[in-house]
């Protein structure tokens, strides 16, 4: 069946500028305004939301669909390191596997970008050089942030600086759980502005913190009427992180923004997808919540590490009919 | 007594005994015009007609409406008038109006037992034995009304994210046939416990011993009772009872005063809307403490399902 | 192949689907879609079940030919491929079942309870064994996407057997009296939409009261009750407790008449029911009767809309709308109706028809051609009374009863389509300003069986669900079962509840 969504107009680029789209302005116009908005969002039930993804998850995907589906999600990593041992030979691997995961086959394709502190950003744009591979850097005092605006704005700048193609910057969810929706709305255009017109912007809002799908509703409005290219899941430093539910939520967000707007925003679930079997479960979701028009990196990442090596694995199985190991892929 | 008394003049007993001396003028009693009870009001029967009613030993009573069709239908239409207050009212206080049923009824007990002696043949002893037994009964389900649910519904574990709760609501608008014998405590025992859970009915009176029912109206009527929750027809049961039987408003029917030929045409006339139906079934003794079964026979169980589901998002995972 | 790029791998899918599906002889699976993300079939093998050329009628624990040698065939309604031939009862059969299912009630209703407990816990465990065969089975005769078979139907048909094997023994204790006694033989008449579901809400609850059964399914689904006479041989279960007759509706009717039933079980269509009540009317047969419906699935402007709309696909095309419960009337608030029915149709169009073995498959096959004509009927009759019409966009294959999920707006409640049962994948929408009216339509029909009200304000849900005329009301969710929870309808959506302690109360004499 083909899509028959009722608006589907053309994506539309999001404004340079953070801040709302033309036809939702008079909802950021107040403190006010934004809360009587993002509280005027339908509700979320949240045994039906789960049913509902947990009913997409038994999608059964093989063979030619698998393969699709597996070169899609590689296509699709952020593949990550964020730890306080990084070191520029460790971004310096992490940025080879992206631009070649499988060394024993050329036509794996490339990650979608590496995903690094602001610090290593440089080294991994060298590690990447004339490759498609993105550089996305943390920012916004990652992963807490709990920071004065100056301080993230500066994090933001100096990744921007390193020649970051993107910056993954966390919202304030101490304010936005205190209902200063509006604190967070300023962060993120200031923060948009500060990325300039060179690198887009991923918000990330870490759900676990949210804890309600009202609150991951109403922060996927707050984040796309502030201007994000991207609604980010977590930051993968607490317990839960991506889900296929929470996912679900986000994806019917940005499906309903661009009715309303004519702005399409990508999504980015993070944290806690490890297998090929996981990652078939999110594209499916895309492909039967949002459709095709996001089914390509531009428009959804995964931001994950040792998915990546799990995914080569399946595809060196497809090809080759064996099961593969640990060690026919690299460890980086 | 002095009604009785009349009674038995009329009826061409021997009144001197009852007279004070006998020398003075006996007062002329008055006469009570036995009417129906539809809609909380006293009409006649719309056909104008009436019919003999007489005691054990074929002794002129009173003469007793005679209920058409029509009335039939006046009585369905006003108990469903009545359905949505009396079911939505409170349990508690349903329990308090059929409490109010039994302390209006103990004020009159001596009217109903002379009543129900008449109609029976019993001793007066016997007759008040009955009585007592019926306000007895009203007494035992106005304390049910707010009960049942605990004892019928409840809380389903079911297995998932559900809270989901079963609770019992009255059917609806319900015909009684009243038992022909027990003109009174049979009654009272059929027509407590279909209004004790919220629905309405319609009542056939014991067609040969009609008289204790109709003055029963006159107890509900100031009783708090609102009117058209109970509606009570006297004349032919198989006349009125055939209509009751294949009315498309009403949801069911007690058959415990039809034999069994009429029971079985009025179940095969039942199924057209698929009355809820209760067979007539041997009583031995209506004093007997009756159980839930009359109550449970016309109520409905609905079960509502709600999602539970957890707190907040952090707690799910796949 | 991996050296292809990323299109020319989506090229390569949908090549696949066409070419697989016309090399596989069973159901052309055609989507329509054009997402790059097309899914390669993924058909659940048939080879976990083996179904015989031909089966008889299991009376008194032996499998046996009709008295009269009458036989009828069973075909796939995907494909319309004969799937076996079964012996079809006549009234000498019934007669025969009935009177083992009378010899047997002496010592089956002897047995202590744990005992008769113990013989339904075998049968609970050996359905979840072999559940995998049941639901291919169920899936091959019905119709019905296997999706639906491995996780709703069989969990639940075993779950039954379960919850009521656990009643066996504590009868004392279920408010129907100290010592509960059954009633004897129980003749049991079950439809075509959920075989094997139906099945264990009839017997489970019969066995575990002390009844013996003479079961009869649907003339177009019999095999899953076939195989169920399989589990009871495999469980040991005494010869005569269980008895299974295929048959049509004579066979059904001479055994819902026969003098020797004491208890007359039915699930199917309210003008049947009504021919069965007449039937058992002046005798001391127990009747329970679980009919038709029209259910309204109300939708406040303040719902969760995204489960919302889940509901409603949930609710009418389950098991392609034939379903009793199905929420086939949806009332929507004025207020939210366009934005509604624009997700509405977003997310049908999403939904999946075909090959109900295909893992894959949301929507499957109606399950007869009988059916799929009333079905034809009722919506042409729809259209010609105004109301406007709107199908999901897709292909159907050429061979099998199929229907493509359907809706109607413009209904009022004088359409046809607003009042009588279509039992398939149709929904009507109506509309409503405020709660008194949604309450009033959705009331308004004879029937009273399901309903949904969808709103996120708690004190709505529960002054709503009160008024509601309907057995079953689900507030935020739709289309859920459990062996607990009791079943049944108001009105004339039949008498009796299935389910639950409640569900005891049919097979005690009380």
């Amino acid at each position: 069946m083909s899509s028959t969504a009722p608006t589907s107009p053309q994506p539309s680029p999001a404004p340079e500028r953070g801040g709302a789209p033309a036809a939702l302005s008079d909802v950021t116009a107040s403190d006010s305004t934004l809360r009587r908005f993002l509280h005027g969002l339908p509700g979320v039930d949240a045994v039906g939301l789960e049913a509902r993804a947990a009913s997409l998850g038994t999608r059964s995907i093989k063979t030619t669909a698998k393969a699709y589906a597996i070169d899609l999600a590689i296509s699709m990593v952020d593949l990550t390191t964020l730890e306080g041992a990084d070191t520029p030979g460790k971004v310096r691997a992490l940025g080879a596997k992206a631009v070649r995961p499988d060394p024993s086959d050329r036509t794996a394709p490339a990650t979608a970008a590496v995903c690094v502190y602001p610090d290593m950003v440089a080294t991994a744009k060298e590690a990447v050089a004339g490759s498609t591979v993105k550089v996305a850097s943390v920012a916004t005092a990652f992963p807490a942030g709990r920071a004065s605006l100056a301080v993230k704005l500066a994090d933001v700048r100096e990744a921007v600086a390193a020649g970051a193609d993107e910056i993954d910057m966390v919202i304030d969810r101490g304010a936005f759980l205190a209902g200063n929706y509006r604190k967070v709305f300023d962060e993120i255009t200031a923060v948009k502005e500060a990325c300039g017109a060179s690198a887009r912007l991923k918000v990330i809002f870490e759900t676990g913190e949210l804890s309600t799908y009202d609150n991951i509703r109403r922060a996927s409005w707050l984040g796309m009427l502030a201007g994000a290219d991207f609604i980010k899941t977590s930051t993968g430093k607490v317990a839960v992180n991506a889900t296929p539910a929470n996912t679900l939520l986000m994806l019917e967000a940005v499906r309903d923004f661009r009715a309303q707007t004519g702005v399409q925003v990508g999504v980015k679930p993070a944290g806690g997808i490890r297998t090929t079997k996981d990652a078939i479960k999110f594209l499916v979701l895309v492909n039967e919540t949002v459709g095709e028009d996001w089914l390509d990196n531009h428009w959804f990442r995964f931001g994950a590490s040792s998915l990546l090596n799990d995914l080569l694995m399946q595809r060196q199985k497809l090809a080759t009919g064996r099961y593969s190991g640990p060690d026919y892929v690299t460890v980086d | 007594m002095s009604e009785k008394t009349d009674k038995n003049v009329q009826a061409g007993k021997a009144a001197t005994a009852d007279t004070a001396g006998g020398t003075e003028q006996r007062r002329l009693s008055v006469f009570k015009t036995y009417k129906l009870y539809v809609g909380g009001k006293f009409p006649r029967s719309e056909s104008g007609r009436v019919f003999e009613v007489t005691d054990s030993g074929g002794n002129w009573l009173a003469n007793a409406p005679l209920s058409s069709r029509k009335d039939a239908r006046d009585a369905v239409v006003a108990a469903r008038k009545a359905f949505g207050g009396w079911a939505g009212a409170t349990a508690y206080n349903r329990g308090q109006v059929l409490y109010r049923v039994a302390e209006m009824l103990e004020g009159r007990r001596e009217q109903f037992a002379s009543e129900v002696a008449d109609a029976e043949g019993l001793s007066q002893a016997q007759a008040a034995a009955q009585v007592d037994a019926a306000v007895d009964r009203w007494v035992w389900y106005a304390g049910w009304t707010d009960k049942i649910a605990q004892i019928v519904g409840g809380g389903n574990p079911v297995a998932g994210p559900f809270f989901n709760l079963s609770s019992p609501e009255p059917t609806g608008v319900v015909a009684v046939l009243a038992p022909q014998e027990s003109s009174f405590l049979g009654l009272v025992s059929v027509l407590a416990p279909v209004i004790a859970t919220g629905n309405t009915a319609v009542v056939v009176a014991s067609e040969k011993a009609p008289l204790p029912a109709l003055s029963l109206g006159e107890v509900l009527a100031t009783s708090d009772v609102p009117g058209g929750v109970v509606n009570i027809l006297s004349g032919r049961t198989a006349e009125i009872a055939a209509p009751l039987a294949a009315h498309q408003d009403v949801n069911a029917i007690d058959l415990a005063g039809a034999d069994e030929a009429l029971a079985k045409e009025l179940e095969i006339a039942a199924a057209d809307n698929l009355k809820r139906v209760l067979r007539p079934q041997p009583v031995d003794n209506w004093a007997a403490t009756p159980g839930a079964d009359r109550m449970t026979a016309f109520l409905e169980t609905k079960t509502v399902w709600h999602p539970t589901g957890s707190l907040g998002a952090s707690g799910s995972a796949y | 192949m991996t050296k292809k790029n990323k299109k020319n791998k989506a090229a390569d899918a949908s090549t696949a689907v066409a070419g697989g599906a016309a090399a596989a002889a069973t159901v052309r699976a055609a989507p329509a879609r054009s997402s790059a993300f097309e899914y390669a079939p993924a058909p659940e093998s048939r080879a976990v079940v083996d179904i015989a050329p031909s089966y008889g009628l299991f009376i008194d624990g032996e499998f046996t030919e009709a008295a009269d040698g009458r036989v009828f065939k069973t075909v796939s309604p995907a494909t319309e491929e004969v799937l076996s031939e079964i012996a079809q009862a006549g009234e000498a059969d019934v007669d025969r079942a009935v009177k083992a299912a009378g010899k047997a009630f002496a010592s089956w209703s002897a047995l202590p309870g744990a005992e008769r407990a113990k013989y339904l816990f075998r049968i609970a465990r050996i359905i979840q064994e072999r559940s995998r065969e049941l639901a291919v089975l169920e899936t091959l005769d019905n119709g019905k996407p296997i999706k639906e078979t491995r996780d709703a139907d069989l969990p639940l048909v075993a779950a039954h057997f379960f919850y009521y094997a656990g009643w066996a023994d504590k009868l004392e204790h279920a408010g129907y009296g100290t010592s509960p006694r059954p009633l004897g033989v129980a003749g049991q008449v079950i439809p075509w939409n959920f075989p094997l579901l139906m099945l264990a809400w009839k017997i489970a609850p019969a066995l575990a009261t002390g009844n013996t059964v003479v079961l009869k399914p649907a003339e177009t689904t019999p095999l899953s009750a076939l195989f169920f006479a399989d589990v009871c041989r495999q469980a040991g279960l005494p010869r005569g407790v269980v008895n299974i007759l295929p048959g049509y509706g004579d066979a059904g009717a001479a055994l819902v008449a026969h003098p020797d039933v004491n208890k007359v079980a039915f699930t199917g269509s309210t003008a049947v029911g009504k021919q069965i009540a007449r039937t058992v009317a002046g005798t001391r047969k127990k009747v329970t009767l679980e009919l038709g419906g029209k259910g309204a699935n109300i939708v406040f402007d303040d719902a969760p809309i995204d489960q919302a709309v889940e509901g409603i696909v949930n609710g009418i095309f389950f098991n392609q709308g034939q379903v009793c419960c199905a929420g086939s009337r949806l009332l929507v608030q004025e207020s939210i109706h366009d934005e509604l029915l624009d997700s509405l149709k977003r997310r049908l169009s999403t939904l999946r028809l075909g090959d109900p073995l295909d893992k894959n498959t949301d929507i499957g096959a109606i399950n007869s051609a009988e059916q799929l004509a009333r079905i034809t009927s009722l919506v042409e009759q729809g259209e010609a009374e105004g109301a406007e019409r709107w199908s999901a966009p897709c292909e159907l294959p050429e061979n099998g009863y199929w229907f493509a999920p359907t809706l109607f707006t413009g209904v009022t409640q004088a359409h046809t389509v607003a009042r009588d049962e279509i039992f398939g994948p149709v929904l009507s929408v109506l509309t409503f300003r405020t709660p008194d009216e949604a309450v009033a339509k959705a009331n308004n029909t004879p029937y009273g069986l399901s309903a949904g009200i969808w709103t996120e304000k708690g004190s709505r849900i529960l002054a709503v669900a009160n008024k509601l005329r309907a057995g079953v009301v689900w507030s935020n969710t739709f289309n859920k079962f459990d062996p607990t929870s009791p079943f049944g309808g108001y009105k004339e959506s039949g008498f009796g509840r299935e389910g639950g302690r409640h569900g005891l109360e049919a097979y005690l004499d009380v």
